[in-house]
């Protein structure tokens, strides 16, 4: 992958100054991508992407404006230097707004191991093959699988390069691979979809493809047959995409700019009890190969390990500099930047420690209930922890996985939710940046016939 | 901007050097493979965004993107590639890389680029937001965390945003059509957030825009229309009960509720998901999916509004198509590969979140035709119920037709009154039979203030919605009270 040029980073900061900032800070991203899909056997779409882009941040004293463009000549950078510096004199002073503290920034990087070292860009003819596979071991493996949205193969790479006018530089490069298979069974009049996923930084490490492809038939098959159940209040039994769902809502709630603008259900909660007390919540963004990791935040502060809720007490929230300003706390490596807008915060690499349950454990606890394998909609208020959202999965009798269940909610308070957690399985699988074991919540309302 | 708005075409030739002689030459190299249709979008956008929180106008961000993409179709396949180097080499790379999708050589056909495509005149705007200098923009954010705070003194927090676009397209094809278009866009969004002083907090959101001139916002007072109505909202949700759980009768009230419809229908009809069998409405033209009442549209050339388009993003002019008429499934939303699969007409509705996306069906603004009754009887008809007013977000599984959507202002009505307000109901039906139990339609219909993003694959499109009042007997509210 083309390398960005320092000099020029280092040029566009000297130029900022020239241009009256007090301070500023310019990121270049970009990346190159080949994705390959195929539809019931056939070549279906061939998608292939080349972008870069500048990003900046500049200071007047306490005003700040942030601006991206993708004309990278030294004149055009010179005139949207120019630009963005106008705007930011143009915007208010505010108290809280900066650079963060300089002592902060990292001397050296640890090696995380972002970038496959053995594998470039999959070329087309291999990435058709890997998804071809993967399909067609889902469409074998059962009559009822009669139909396809298809399997895609994505490879791509990204290198990332990020100065201040403080002093800090750093880049990195990364890589990732995915195949997704969505496989439709069918029954009589009734269709059903079943999605499954492998990612990794690592080609080598992805799940066997036919695998991938037989449980995203799996998924699809078991939930033919669905119905309503009638309007009750049960346990419910998250599995382990839906407890990392779960997870990224707290995170999201624990995020510096939701708690000072005042729309979060976790406000004045820092160390506080706030789930059960076998539940742990770590957010790590040094952990080697995976795919959260990174070796600086989107402020050039070092990412970490911490923990954001230990034995169910609230441990920290996740900040960049200028939420942690306005909370009076320290930032904690989760700037989150793209190319086009200020920072924010998002999770480096979020997870929830196993517990010492089965899955099978966990299901055979509930007399009645809902084993909970898909959600769908937005009914969270991140306001008041009022969570009501339309779910599917299979319904629990007397210990058993019995029948599939859909066009139902679960509503709940997500304060009530994490307090609620009775049960913690032992199946956590680093399969994305977010994950979760099983998860068995107490009770919960369903909505139905 | 004058020139750009009477000759988007010239935009992209001045800037960049496009001749049509050159993108005869791109398609040329497109088109060295047994392919069906091949096409070049260009896109140039820029873009800017302030906002306000605690008082203060703190947030300015501005953009400029640029690029290109290249797409062959050979029978049902796609091959798309794009750069945001508006450079020939680029593009030829671009289209080498794209016409992999086809198989054998062919005798490449003269391509002879240069047909206008007569399209649509409905959003002159002759000054973008954008040129409106940064500081009147700033005032009208101070102004309107002034009236939401004015409100009532239990309102702690304004978040108020103003962002503008302008985006130039142009699309060549392979049958030798070049459009082009200037596409201004913008949005106006206030968010409350008030507190009761025992704890309780509730947030309120409204907001409006369209392809519109920044007048707009002032005509009618409009932005003083959005913050009330933010701070009214988040006022009413501090004192609501709890949801009820399980089936009910439901109102849905004029406007953004519209989101039903494209929720539980707009997908399920959109050309891709028909083609390929995987909609729960596949096969279903010509059956009764409504009740009588129901005559649903999707219409790209209402002047103004977010989800209008002069011509789509593969350069076809917009239409008004019938979805359902009379409760009869009549059509389907088409990009050109799908109704040419299909043996169907392209309606208009190929559309692309940006050059890095390869086009596909997507909805304009969808919305039902009024009825007959008045708002005022449907809600007297009903004993027990919800009404429900405004929304937050939706989300469909196309395959089983499964959909939700949350309410975010809704009230009980008991014995024929809309009575107390109740919060966090989400609604979860099945598509081909939610509008079978619409037992009512009123005289009401509005369109939605300007809002609507809707997304499908991993692209983000503006869109509109309407709806007059109707009544729904039977939908299953998620709320947790059993």
């Amino acid at each position: 992958m083309t390398k960005f040029d320092p000099a020029l980073a280092e040029w566009a900061l000297d130029e900022a100054k020239r241009k009256g900032a007090t301070a500023a800070e310019v990121l270049f991203s970009g990346g190159e991508s080949l994705a390959a899909g195929v539809r019931l056997g056939e070549t279906e779409k061939l998608k292939s992407s080349r972008e870069r882009r500048m990003g900046l941040r500049v200071f007047v004293g306490q005003s700040s404006a942030t601006a991206s463009t993708a004309e990278m000549d030294r004149d055009s950078i010179a005139g949207f230097i120019a630009d963005t510096v106008t705007l930011a004199r143009l915007t208010a002073a505010d108290p809280w707004s900066g650079l963060p503290d300089p002592a902060l920034h990292p001397k050296s990087f640890p090696d995380l191991g972002l970038s496959d070292p053995d594998c470039g860009i999959v070329d087309a003819d291999r990435a058709l093959e890997i998804a071809r596979l993967a399909e067609k071991a889902a469409l074998a493996s059962d009559p009822r699988i009669k139909n396809s949205e298809g399997a895609e193969f994505d490879s791509s790479r990204y290198r990332i390069l990020f100065a201040n006018s403080q002093g800090f530089f750093g880049e990195y490069e990364g890589s990732s691979f995915s195949l997704v298979v969505q496989p439709i069974a069918q029954e009589g009049e009734a269709m059903q979809q079943g999605f499954w996923y492998t990612a990794n930084r690592r080609f080598a490490k992805l799940e066997d493809p036919e695998e991938t492809g037989r449980t995203a038939a799996r998924r699809a098959l078991r939930r033919l047959g669905a119905r309503k159940v009638r309007t009750t209040r049960v346990p419910v039994v998250f599995d382990p995409d839906m407890a990392a769902g779960l997870i990224r809502t707290l995170a999201g709630a624990a995020s510096g700019p939701a708690l000072y603008k005042g729309t979060s259900f976790l406000i004045d909660r820092l160390g506080d009890r706030i789930a059960a007390p076998g539940v742990t919540i770590i957010d790590d963004g040094t952990i080697p190969g995976a795919l959260g990791s990174r070796p600086f935040d989107g402020e050039g502060l070092p990412t970490r390990r911490q923990h954001l809720v230990e034995r169910g007490m609230l441990r920290t929230y996740l900040l960049d500099s200028y939420s942690a300003r306005k909370l009076k706390l320290a930032p904690t490596g989760n700037a989150s930047r793209s190319v086009g807008q200020a920072p924010t915060v998002s999770t480096n690499n979020l997870y929830l420690e196993a517990g010492p349950y089965t899955p099978e454990q966990i299901i055979g606890s509930v007399k009645s209930g809902l084993y909970l394998t898909e959600l769908i909609g937005f009914g969270i208020n991140m306001v008041t922890g009022d969570y009501s959202r339309g779910a599917g999965g299979i319904w629990i009798e007397d210990g058993r996985l019995a029948y599939p269940v859909q066009e139902i909610t679960i509503a709940g308070n997500l304060k009530d939710m994490f307090l609620g957690i009775e049960m913690i399985g032992n199946d956590l699988k680093w399969r994305s940046s977010v994950v979760a074991p099983t998860l068995k919540i107490a009770e919960m309302t369903i909505a139905g016939a | 901007m004058t020139k750009e708005l009477a000759h988007p075409e010239k935009f992209f030739v001045d800037r960049f050097g496009m001749s049509e002689r050159a993108l005869e030459r791109i398609l040329g190299t497109a088109l060295e493979r047994k392919a069906d249709h091949a096409d070049i979008y260009f896109e140039y956008r820029d873009a800017e965004s302030l906002g306000l929180e605690e008082s203060m106008v703190n947030h300015t961000a501005k953009s400029v993107s640029h690029g290109v993409g290249v797409r062959v179709n050979a029978e049902d396949r796609t091959g798309y590639a794009y750069s945001d180097e508006v450079t020939i080499d680029r593009m030829k790379l671009a289209a080498e890389a794209a016409r992999a999708i086809a198989d054998q050589r062919a005798e490449v056909p003269a391509v002879r680029v240069g047909t206008p495509v007569p399209r649509h005149s409905l959003y002159e705007v002759a000054t973008t937001p954008l040129e409106i200098p940064l500081e009147q923009r700033a005032k009208l954010l101070q102004e309107i965390d002034k009236v939401a705070r004015a409100y009532d003194p239990r309102v702690k927090n304004v978040i108020a945003s103003i962002a503008a676009e302008r985006k130039i397209v142009m699309i060549a094809t392979s049958e030798g059509t070049i459009a082009a278009d200037v596409q201004p866009l913008c949005r106006l969004n206030v968010s409350v957030v008030a507190e009761d002083g025992k704890g309780g907090r509730q947030i309120g959101t409204y907001g409006g825009g369209g392809r519109v001139e920044y007048s707009f916002f002032l005509e009618a007072d409009r932005w003083r229309q959005y913050a009330l109505e933010a701070a009214r909202q988040a006022i009413v949700n501090l004192d609501a009960d709890d949801a009820p759980a399980g089936e009910m009768i439901v109102v849905l009230g004029p406007g953004w509720p519209g989101i039903l419809l494209h929720e539980a229908i707009g997908h399920g009809l959109e050309g891709d998901f028909n083609r390929k069998g995987v909609s729960a409405f596949s096969g279903r033209v010509g059956q009764k999916v409504a009740s009588d009442l129901c005559t649903v549209v999707d219409d790209g050339t209402i002047p103004m509004r977010r989800g209008s388009l002069n011509v789509d993003d593969e350069g076809t002019p917009t239409s008004r198509t019938v979805l359902i008429e009379k409760g009869i499934l009549r059509g389907y939303l088409q990009d050109r590969l799908n109704a040419r699969l299909m043996k169907m007409k392209p309606t208009g509705n190929g559309r692309r979140e940006s050059f890095a996306f390869a086009p596909m069906p997507r909805m304009t603004n969808t919305f039902m035709l009024p009825g007959e009754s008045t708002p005022e009887e449907i809600i007297k008809s009903v004993k027990r119920g919800l009404y429900a007013v405004s929304f937050g977000g939706g989300q469909v599984d196309i395959t089983n037709g499964k959909f939700v959507f949350s309410a975010s202002e809704a009230y009980l009505i008991e014995d024929g009154k809309v009575t107390r307000p109740v919060k966090g109901a989400t609604l979860i039906g099945n598509g081909p039979d939610v509008l079978t139990r619409v037992t009512m339609v009123a005289n009401d219909l509005s369109l939605d203030s300007g809002i609507g993003t809707c997304g499908k694959d991993g692209q983000s499109v503006p869109v509109g919605v309407g709806l007059p009042t109707i009544r729904i007997d039977g939908i299953t509210v998620g709320g947790t009270r059993a």
